[in-house]
Order: C-alpha cells, then sequence, then structure tokens
C-alpha cells in the first residue's frame, strides 16, 4: 500500500508539471493576445502604447522563456497576480472555490442521496411501470441543455412567482443564512436534474448486472431476506462502476460549471478560468487549471482507495 | 426509498425555508440597481480602459474634458475649454531643451471647490503627479502616447496649469483621456517602485478608499467579478445626486439580464454594456408598456473590411456592384425595426463634421448587374456563378465574429443577396479574439471582414485610413488600415485636418474626405448601431450619449419622476 501511495504521488507530480506546460502553451498559442483585444476596443490606443504594453507585461517574450519563469516562481511559491484582477491569484480563486464548492457539492451529494436509491428501486423492477417511468424521466434530464433548464427556473420562480432571486452568489453576512440558501436553489435544482439522471442510469445498470449474479443467487438461497440480498450483497458490488463516475464527477467541484455559473452569475471556478483563458491571465487560469488537475487525480486515488475497499479482491500494487 | 425521500423532503424543506424567508425582491426606495453584461476588471482609470469600467468612473470621477450628448467638447473638471478667443490658448515656440519646433499651449482651471472624496483639494499637483505617472514607460499606463505628446507642464497655482503640446494640432483643447489620479495617495507607491505600480495602487489594493474619487458616488463596496456598490459623496461640488445608493451588477449571460430586470432584481439595463439590438427589439414589443426602450443612435459603425489586395476586389466596380447588390434599407427595417439607418460613409450623421451630400449606394441589382458585366464578371447562361474570361468563378469570402447572433444573421442576408447576382460568398466566422488579433491584425483575411468601428466625435480615420497604417511585418502590424487602401487624395487630407481646426477650412476637408471615401470604397458601409438602454418608466434624467462618454457622467440628474411609483 505505501509503495503504491508513493508511486501515484509521483506520477501526480509529473502529471501536473506537464499539465501546466501543455496549458501554457495552448493559452500562449491561441491567436491574439490581450492587447489585441484591448485595441479593437479602445480607439485612442496608439500602435507604440500596444507595442510598449507587451513588452511592459512580458507578452514580447519567447513562450518558453515565460513559462520557465512562471514555473520558477511557482516552485518558489509565489503564484503571481492576475493580470486582469491585479490581485494575487488566490485572493480570487479561494472564494469561488468556495462558491463552487458549495453549487456543486449540494448538487452532487443531492443527486446521489436521490440516485442511489432510485437506480435501485428501478433495477429491482426491469420492465415495469416505474423502470419505464424513471427512464423516460432520465432521458429528459439528460437532454435538457442545463442553460435552458435554468432560465426555464428563472423565468417560473423569479419573474412569473417571484418567490426565489434569479442569480447565483448571494452571500450570508448581507442576506442572512435563508436569504443565502435562496440564490443557491435554483442554481442547484438545474444541475442537479442533469446529474440525477446520469447517477439513476449508472446505478440501474450496475445492480441489474450484479443481481444477476451468482453470489446474488446463493445469498438468496440461503434464506438472506430481499433487503439484504439487494443493499448488502448486491449494491456493495455495484458500486464499482459508480464510484468511478463519482471519482471523475469529484473534479469538477474544482472546475466548476461554466453554463450554469454564467445563467445564474454565480461567481464559481468554471467562469473564472473561462474568463481567465479568454483574457490571457495566464497566472489566474494556471493557478485554477492545476487545482481542478490535482482535485481531478486525487479524486482518482481515492477511487482506486475506494475500489480495495469495496472489494477485497481488488490489491493496490 | 428511505434516502430518496429524505433526500427530497430535505430540499423541499430547504426551498420552501428559503423561499419564506428569502429577502424582498423589490429595491429599497434610495437605492437603483444597474445590470450590465462584463465586471470591469480593475478600476486604475489609467491602467485599463474598458465600457463598464467607464460607466462606473462616470459616476465616481469626472474627466476634465469630453464630449456631451449633443456631441460638443465641454468640461467636466475644468472650467472652461482653452481658446485663442479667451486667451486661453495660443501657439507658441517650443523651447531647444525640450525638442525644439512649435506647439499648442492650452491653459485649464481646475473647478475652484473640485475635491477628493476624503477631503483634500485637487490641485496641479495632482496634474503634475499624474503627467509624470503618465510617461514613466514602466507604469503601465494605456495611454502613454498622450502624455508622451506633452512636453511641459506649467502650474501656474493650485488650480491653474498650462499644457505645452508637442505640435500644433488641433485637439488641444481636449484632454478626455488626462485621467487624473491623487498625488497623496498614489505618489508614495509609484516611486517606491514605477514598474510595480499597477499592482500595488490603491486603486487595485484599497479602491473603497475616498481619497481615489471625486464624482457625485464614492465606490463604496466592491465583489470581486460580482457587484459594485456606490454611495452618495458628501464632498461633490456639483448637483446633488437623488439616490443614496447605485448598484453595478455584472450578469455575463444577456437572457439572463432580462430575467434579472423582469424579476425586479435590477431596476434598468445599461445601454453601453447591456443587452443586443434585436434582444432590445423583442423586449420592447413584449414588455414596452412597463419599461422606457431607448434606442440611442451611436458611433459604432458596422462595416465590411474589404482586402484590396484580393485581385477582384482592387477593382473599384466589384466594390460598388457588392454595395448596390444589397438592400441595407430592408436589413435595417426587417431586422432592426430601423433602430440602425443605412450608413453611407464612416462618419455618423450626428457628427458635426458629417458631409450629407456624399455619393450613396441605393439598392439597384440591375445597376450591379451592369458593373459586374462591365468588370468582367459575366453570368454564363445555366450557371450560377459569375466568371471572369479565364473562367475563374467570382468567388469572395465574408468573415465576422463566431457567435455574435445579429451579425451572423446580417451575413446570410447579404450571401443570399449576393447569390441572386452570381457573386459566390463563402461564410468563414472566427471568435472575436482570433478574427481581431490575428486574421484582421495581420491582414489575413481572403476578401471581406464585417465589424464595427468604435469612435468618438469628429474622429480623424488616420488609423484605418491612412496608407502610412496598413499592417505590415515591416511596421510590426501597426496601424488598422486593414483593407490595405491607398489614396495619396486622402493621405493629403487626414495629414491637413491634423492642423485645420477652424471652419469653414476644416469642413472642406471632412467633406472632400468622405466624397473621397464614398467613391473608393474601400469597405462597404453597413449601418450605424444602436445603444439600447431599458429604463423602469418611473425614472427620468438620464440622457444616453451614444459615443465613449456614458451617460453616467449626468448621474447626478437622475431621479424619479414626480409622482411615480416604483
Amino acid at each position: 500500500m505505501g509503495a503504491f501511495l508513493v508511486r501515484r504521488l509521483v506520477g501526480l507530480v509529473l502529471v501536473i508539471a506537464a499539465v501546466s506546460f501543455v496549458s501554457y502553451a495552448l493559452i500562449g498559442l491561441m491567436p491574439g493576445d490581450p492587447i489585441d483585444v484591448m485595441v479593437s476596443s479602445n480607439p485612442d490606443l496608439t500602435p507604440a502604447d500596444a507595442e510598449r504594453l507587451r513588452q511592459r507585461y512580458g507578452l514580447d517574450r519567447p513562450l518558453l522563456t515565460r513559462y520557465l519563469r512562471w514555473a520558477g516562481d511557482v516552485l518558489a511559491g509565489d503564484f503571481g497576480f492576475s493580470r486582469t484582477y491585479r490581485v494575487p491569484v488566490w485572493d480570487i480563486l479561494l472564494p469561488r472555490l468556495g462558491n463552487t464548492m458549495v453549487l456543486l457539492g449540494a448538487s452532487f451529494l443531492l443527486s446521489l442521496a436521490i440516485a442511489i436509491p432510485a437506480g435501485v428501486l428501478v433495477a429491482t423492477r426491469p420492465g415495469g411501470p416505474v423502470d419505464y417511468g424513471v427512464n423516460l424521466l432520465c432521458f429528459a434530464g439528460v437532454s435538457t441543455p442545463s442553460f435552458w433548464l435554468g432560465l426555464l427556473l428563472m423565468y417560473a420562480f423569479s419573474v412569473n412567482l417571484q418567490w426565489l432571486p434569479p442569480n447565483g452568489g448571494g452571500s450570508v453576512a448581507r442576506d442572512g443564512f435563508f436569504g443565502w440558501l435562496s440564490y443557491q436553489v435554483l442554481p442547484v435544482t438545474a444541475l442537479t436534474v442533469a446529474s440525477l439522471a446520469v447517477y439513476i442510469r449508472h446505478v440501474r445498470a450496475a445492480m441489474g448486472e450484479a443481481l444477476a449474479q451468482d453470489f446474488v443467487r446463493t445469498a438468496r438461497a440461503k434464506g438472506a431476506s430481499r433487503r439484504r440480498v439487494v443493499y448488502h450483497h448486491a449494491l456493495r458490488n455495484a458500486m464499482i462502476p459508480v464510484v468511478t463516475v463519482i471519482a471523475l464527477d469529484f473534479g469538477t467541484l474544482f472546475s466548476g460549471a461554466l453554463v450554469v455559473e454564467q445563467v445564474f452569475s454565480y461567481p464559481g471556478m468554471g467562469v473564472t478560468i473561462y474568463d481567465a483563458i479568454i483574457g490571457n491571465d495566464y497566472n489566474l487560469a494556471l493557478a485554477a487549471l492545476l487545482l481542478a488537475t490535482f482535485a481531478i487525480l486525487l479524486a482518482n486515488l481515492l477511487a482506486d482507495l475506494a475500489y480495495a475497499w469495496l472489494d477485497p479482491r481488488v490489491r493496490l500494487h | 426509498m428511505v434516502s430518496v425521500r429524505v433526500g427530497l423532503a430535505a430540499w423541499t424543506a430547504a426551498v420552501l425555508c428559503a423561499t419564506a424567508l428569502s429577502p424582498a425582491l423589490a429595491q429599497e426606495d434610495g437605492e437603483l440597481v444597474i445590470g450590465v453584461s462584463q465586471y470591469p476588471v480593475n478600476l486604475n482609470p489609467l491602467t485599463e480602459a474598458h465600457v463598464v469600467q467607464s460607466y462606473i468612473h462616470g459616476m465616481t470621477r469626472r474627466p476634465f474634458t469630453a464630449y456631451d450628448p449633443e456631441w460638443e467638447g465641454r468640461c467636466f473638471l475644468c472650467t472652461a475649454l482653452p481658446s485663442p478667443e479667451a486667451g486661453t490658448a495660443e501657439i507658441r515656440d517650443i523651447p531647444e531643451e525640450l525638442g525644439g519646433g512649435r506647439g499648442w499651449a492650452a491653459t485649464f482651471t481646475i473647478h475652484p471647490d473640485a475635491v477628493w472624496g476624503d477631503g483634500t483639494p485637487i490641485t496641479t499637483e495632482d496634474v503634475l503627479f499624474t503627467w509624470e505617472l503618465g510617461r514613466n514607460a514602466q507604469s503601465g499606463v494605456i495611454n502613454f502616447e498622450l502624455f508622451q505628446d506633452i512636453v511641459a507642464i506649467d502650474a501656474i497655482d493650485d488650480k491653474t496649469f498650462t499644457i505645452q503640446w508637442d505640435q500644433v494640432s488641433c485637439g488641444f483643447d481636449m484632454i478626455n483621456n488626462f485621467e487624473l489620479v491623487p498625488a497623496h495617495l498614489e505618489r508614495a507607491l509609484f516611486e517606491a517602485e514605477p514598474s510595480a505600480y499597477p499592482e500595488r495602487s490603491l486603486y487595485e489594493t484599497d479602491p473603497t478608499n475616498p481619497g481615489l474619487w471625486f464624482g457625485p458616488y464614492l465606490l463604496s463596496d466592491i465583489e470581486l467579478g460580482g457587484e459594485i456598490t456606490m454611495t452618495r459623496n458628501p464632498l461633490w461640488w456639483g448637483d446633488e445626486p437623488w439616490f443614496e445608493t447605485i448598484r453595478v451588477r455584472p450578469i455575463q449571460n444577456t437572457a439572463a439580464l432580462e430575467a434579472n430586470l423582469l424579476a425586479g432584481e435590477i431596476d434598468m439595463i445599461a445601454g453601453e454594456d447591456g443587452i443586443s439590438i434585436d434582444q432590445a427589439i423583442a423586449f420592447a414589443e413584449a414588455h414596452g408598456d412597463d419599461y422606457e426602450v431607448i434606442f440611442q443612435p451611436a458611433l459604432f459603425y458596422e462595416h465590411i473590411d474589404l482586402n484590396l489586395d484580393n485581385p477582384i476586389l482592387a477593382d473599384v466596380r466589384v466594390r460598388r456592384a457588392l454595395l448596390h447588390a444589397i438592400d441595407r434599407e430592408m436589413i435595417s427595417e426587417r431586422l432592426f425595426a430601423g433602430h440602425q439607418p443605412v450608413a453611407h460613409v464612416n462618419i455618423n450623421p450626428q457628427d458635426r463634421v458629417y458631409n450629407p451630400d456624399v455619393p450613396t449606394y441605393a439598392h439597384d441589382p440591375e445597376r450591379a448587374a451592369a458593373l459586374l458585366d462591365e468588370a468582367g464578371w459575366t453570368l454564363k447562361p445555366g450557371s450560377e456563378v459569375r466568371t471572369n474570361d479565364a473562367g475563374e468563378p467570382l468567388a469572395l469570402t465574408i468573415m465576422t465574429t463566431a457567435g455574435n447572433a445579429t451579425r451572423e444573421l446580417v451575413e446570410q442576408v447579404l450571401q443570399s443577396q449576393w447569390r441572386r447576382l452570381g457573386i459566390d460568398v463563402a461564410i468563414k466566422n472566427e471568435p472575436a479574439r482570433v478574427l481581431f488579433g490575428q486574421t484582421l491584425a495581420h491582414r489575413q483575411f481572403d476578401s471581406m471582414a464585417m465589424f464595427a468601428w468604435l469612435s468618438s466625435p469628429e474622429n480623424i480615420p488616420r488609423t484605418t485610413l491612412h496608407s502610412t497604417m496598413i499592417p505590415t511585418p515591416e511596421n510590426n502590424w501597426a496601424g488598422q488600415n486593414y483593407p490595405g487602401y491607398r489614396s495619396d487624395e486622402a493621405d493629403r487630407i487626414i495629414d491637413a485636418l491634423e492642423t485645420t481646426c477652424e471652419d469653414p477650412e476644416k469642413q472642406e476637408l471632412w467633406n472632400r474626405l468622405q466624397v473621397v471615401y464614398a467613391e473608393d470604397l474601400p469597405t462597404l458601409p453597413l449601418y450605424y448601431r444602436a445603444m439600447p438602454y431599458i429604463l423602469p418608466t418611473w425614472l427620468e434624467g438620464l440622457t444616453p450619449t451614444g459615443h465613449l462618454a456614458p451617460s453616467t457622467l449626468y448621474v447626478e440628474h437622475w431621479r424619479p419622476r414626480e409622482g411615480a411609483a416604483r
């Protein structure tokens, strides 16, 4: 186990280094730079001004030189300032990471709390009206674009009924706890609907397979109750593929949900990363992307550990 | 199943509690919430220029000079525009140690009651510091050239100063971009390390410091990437504003911006940075009785740049035929409900220097066909695309900013109208960043590119029309003459306009330049864009400008109508 962890942690460092270089290069190779965009929107900016600003921000230097300088600063613990916001990158990322974890964390937990029992329910009644009904709803959930659902919820509950605010965000200090909670309802609901459908379908498929296994038949033959067979024997085995999906989704807790964040003006990681990439804000984009990469790698490591816990036959080497 | 019930029950309970106890959606009295579609990024007026930043600055600062809603220059922070008649402007010899030659010297006086928000008077010390900061190449100031063009500033007293320009060019009386910063707060930060000034400036580290602002409002709260709150400035020297608090709320998704307005979360949508024209037209049709929708004609010149190095487009007859072939009146009426009038030249009819007698190109397919035939592009029997004697097809491409629904729609209409005349036009759109950052900047477009220029009134089109402003590798891609237009006459007129400040000579030059432009057609004029403002019916006093100076420069006149209910 110790050697496994050491190997995975070394791999994690190498992957992060590779991702940082590839991300830096991709952002750098995109046509245009922030000064070009500034020139196109500011008629008073002269060509000489543009050239001087490029030098001022180091945009005239070779990409590799810029990357090595950035990497050196990061190794010294300095992630630098955001070029657009002009504040240290973590001053922007940490609050937004908190917001995203609330938004996606709530949606994640809510989806699992509903999807696992719902998936089990339909898997134990295949071909019945409940199965068809849930399947239909799942297809509807998967097929509904989250921006459209977001706008629909907004028009229904904010514009017409005027029950809930149409934005995300809010703050406990300004709005009180329930006021803050009211800002979370619509974005969390929009996100939950989409992920709920995916989870239910995974749980249903995995449970269907597990219930057909010999050990389930054996457990039934030994006289175990239906509840024990389903929840103790079958579900535990069915969770392995579900854990994989959960682990992959866990990474989005750190990278955000761009579309829903945009629709609800939710100050989260998705919008931050998108704006930083479009605005060539290297320091901010790279810190956010590295954080998301780290989270995904960590989640995969935890998923591997979970496999061993769920299935004693799995050995970690 | 217990879990499902628990999950659903918990969420339902949370929703009900949140709904019952959520804050009221309506705004408080004395507060105005404005929706915009972008966040202003940073607020230092010298190191960034952005439309929402300028919108906020209109409330929290005042420029020395700017154009007013009638598109005339006027003083905001100064007391009067300098002029030779008033004895406050003259052409002087520049001492040799300052570079020699001759240039305008213009004297400005700061408003006698002007103070920073912390009570420190605004003086010539601030002017001298801003100039020092502005011409330091390390300071990250964007309009560096403006400060470089000033060879000396002579502080006559605490409130009066004379600017010595380095040349005899018009525009000596307007210093719109001379954005004052407080010497008493920023000097120490700048002098400690000029190259670190953009990050260390109080505009970044302590933006709610009242000493940074001097408008009718002070910036009182800012959420990074979120809402910006301003409260009344007790030391403001002008008319007292009515609203105690103004919040500017950025909402990127424009459909959500509209929903926020309808839900009562915001009171109005700014025309400077709000929803698109087609959205505003649809909104006016659906909710026109509940809101005031203003379509302000603006200095956005929507046009198609033609690559004149393309052999097809090098022939002026083809360029004229392309314009005769399209029905711009129909586009304006059908797509924009007449709110975006057809353009005939690059100068807006509201601009004082506009020439109403320029040649125009009405929708005339027969004339267009005749011009193409004359240019050697004929339609062979049974063929849908015109060809020349060598059998080459009349094939062009048109590009615009991908994702801009309005432009993409116009593009399709144009493509279909050209197709009827046997002109094969392929659409090839790119994201704005690629189009402006590379394709146009490096003149890599094959034939046509549709976009808009934003300018200020009486803006001399040097960067877009002068032959020295054609981007090339030799000039490091400087300039915005993307068509590659070369005209000795246009060059001469542009040079002369820089130094001809008085009518009628100046107007004659402007008239001729517009005629040359309309005859040569280096670009195809389409229409002048409008800025849509969506305002509550109870609000009065908001005057859209239609140019770079925002409507917030008059925010102290915004107030509820007498007797109107919010």
